[in-house]
């Protein structure tokens, strides 16, 4: 069982999922920062399910908590190695320049 | 009483540093709120009875990724500056939607309740009295298998991109050749010589080892870059 309510973890995640969409809006331009804003938001995902799995007695949320650590863990690395090729090709990281493919 | 008082220590220090991650100067200093965080998040996860996910928090996110963004961090020659600029343009509509996302968050939060036959809708219930990290593992083992195994995958997959992606291939790598090596013969590079006996190899006449055809590619890359050999 949960030493606090539910509502205090629902909370605390809620708040770090805004944290995480405001830092993409807020560093537009930079492409890390953006990826480490996307760790916070799936941190504020894991933060609900091992929530969720502890209120309820419930291990099948913590299974998949870490499912989703796996899956942010490979898009870390999937995403920090085509900055770091981006970077070898063109120089500059900003989000902006990112207009090779004509999207 | 202690755990509560822990739950806010933790959960305040979380979400101020989450804000210096979105908000810092220095992406140095962003990847090291990011890594206070987990820190933090790990400490909830603890505070929430999921150990075993809170040591892997630790080390696979403390451990691994946070350490894989500080080094591309580091690595990459980027005026971080020049990436700042527009972050009053953007602070205004980032702000609206982050407080009109918080307002639906709270609507939520406020609105909802357990379903009553909930209790009995658990896929694995928690047994008392047995650890966090052995029900974790009886379950991964047996119920969640192919799940377990799909994320290997994923992970395998994400692994094989990495290298693929960042590989850079110069050309002056040493290559196992098999085809070259399996049309060596002994009557190539196998001299048969009698030495006298106390003679040296000088006195023999015979320095180093005798040397193939030479290639194409190795003589031009000889003539390219002179000096040095």
């Amino acid at each position: 069982m949960l030493a606090v309510g539910l509502g205090h973890y629902l909370t605390v995640a809620a708040l770090l999922l805004v944290l995480g969409i405001f830092g993409i809006f807020l560093n537009r331009k930079n492409v890390i920062v953006i990826l480490m804003s996307i760790e916070l938001i799936l941190l504020a995902v894991n933060i609900n399910l091992v929530a969720f799995s502890a209120v309820h007695g419930d291990l099948a949320g913590q299974v998949l908590a870490m499912f989703v650590l796996t899956v942010a863990a490979a898009e870390a690395a999937i995403g920090l190695a085509i900055v770091v090729i981006y970077f070898r090709n063109r120089g500059s990281i900003q989000v902006e320049d990112v207009n090779l493919m004509k999207g | 009483m202690i755990a509560t008082l822990a739950f806010y220590v933790f959960a305040v220090i979380l979400l101020v540093s989450a804000s210096m991650v979105v908000s810092a100067r220095n992406p140095v200093h962003s990847v090291l709120f990011l890594i206070l965080t987990f820190f933090n998040a790990a400490a909830l996860f603890l505070l929430a009875g999921a150990e075993f996910l809170a040591m892997i928090l630790v080390i696979v996110y403390v451990g691994a990724v946070a350490v894989l963004f500080l080094f591309v961090v580091m690595m990459l020659d980027v005026n971080f500056a020049q990436l700042r600029e527009g972050f009053q343009r953007y602070l205004p509509v980032g702000a609206t939607i982050g407080v009109v996302l918080l307002v639906e968050l709270f609507m939520v939060l406020g609105g909802w309740k357990f379903a009553p036959e909930a209790a009995s809708l658990r896929f694995a219930p928690v047994t008392p009295g047995v650890h966090n990290t052995a029900q974790l593992g009886r379950l991964l083992y047996t119920d969640y298998f192919l799940l377990f195994q799909a994320s290997g995958l994923v992970l395998l997959v994400a692994m094989i991109g990495a290298i693929v992606l960042t590989l850079r291939d110069k050309g002056d790598g040493r290559r196992q050749d098999i085809s070259r090596q399996l049309a060596r013969t002994a009557a190539d590079t196998l001299v048969m010589v009698d030495v006298a006996t106390g003679a040296g190899m000088k006195d023999v006449g015979i320095l180093r080892p005798k040397v193939a055809e030479p290639e194409p590619v190795a003589a031009a890359h000889d003539h390219g870059h002179g000096g040095h050999h």
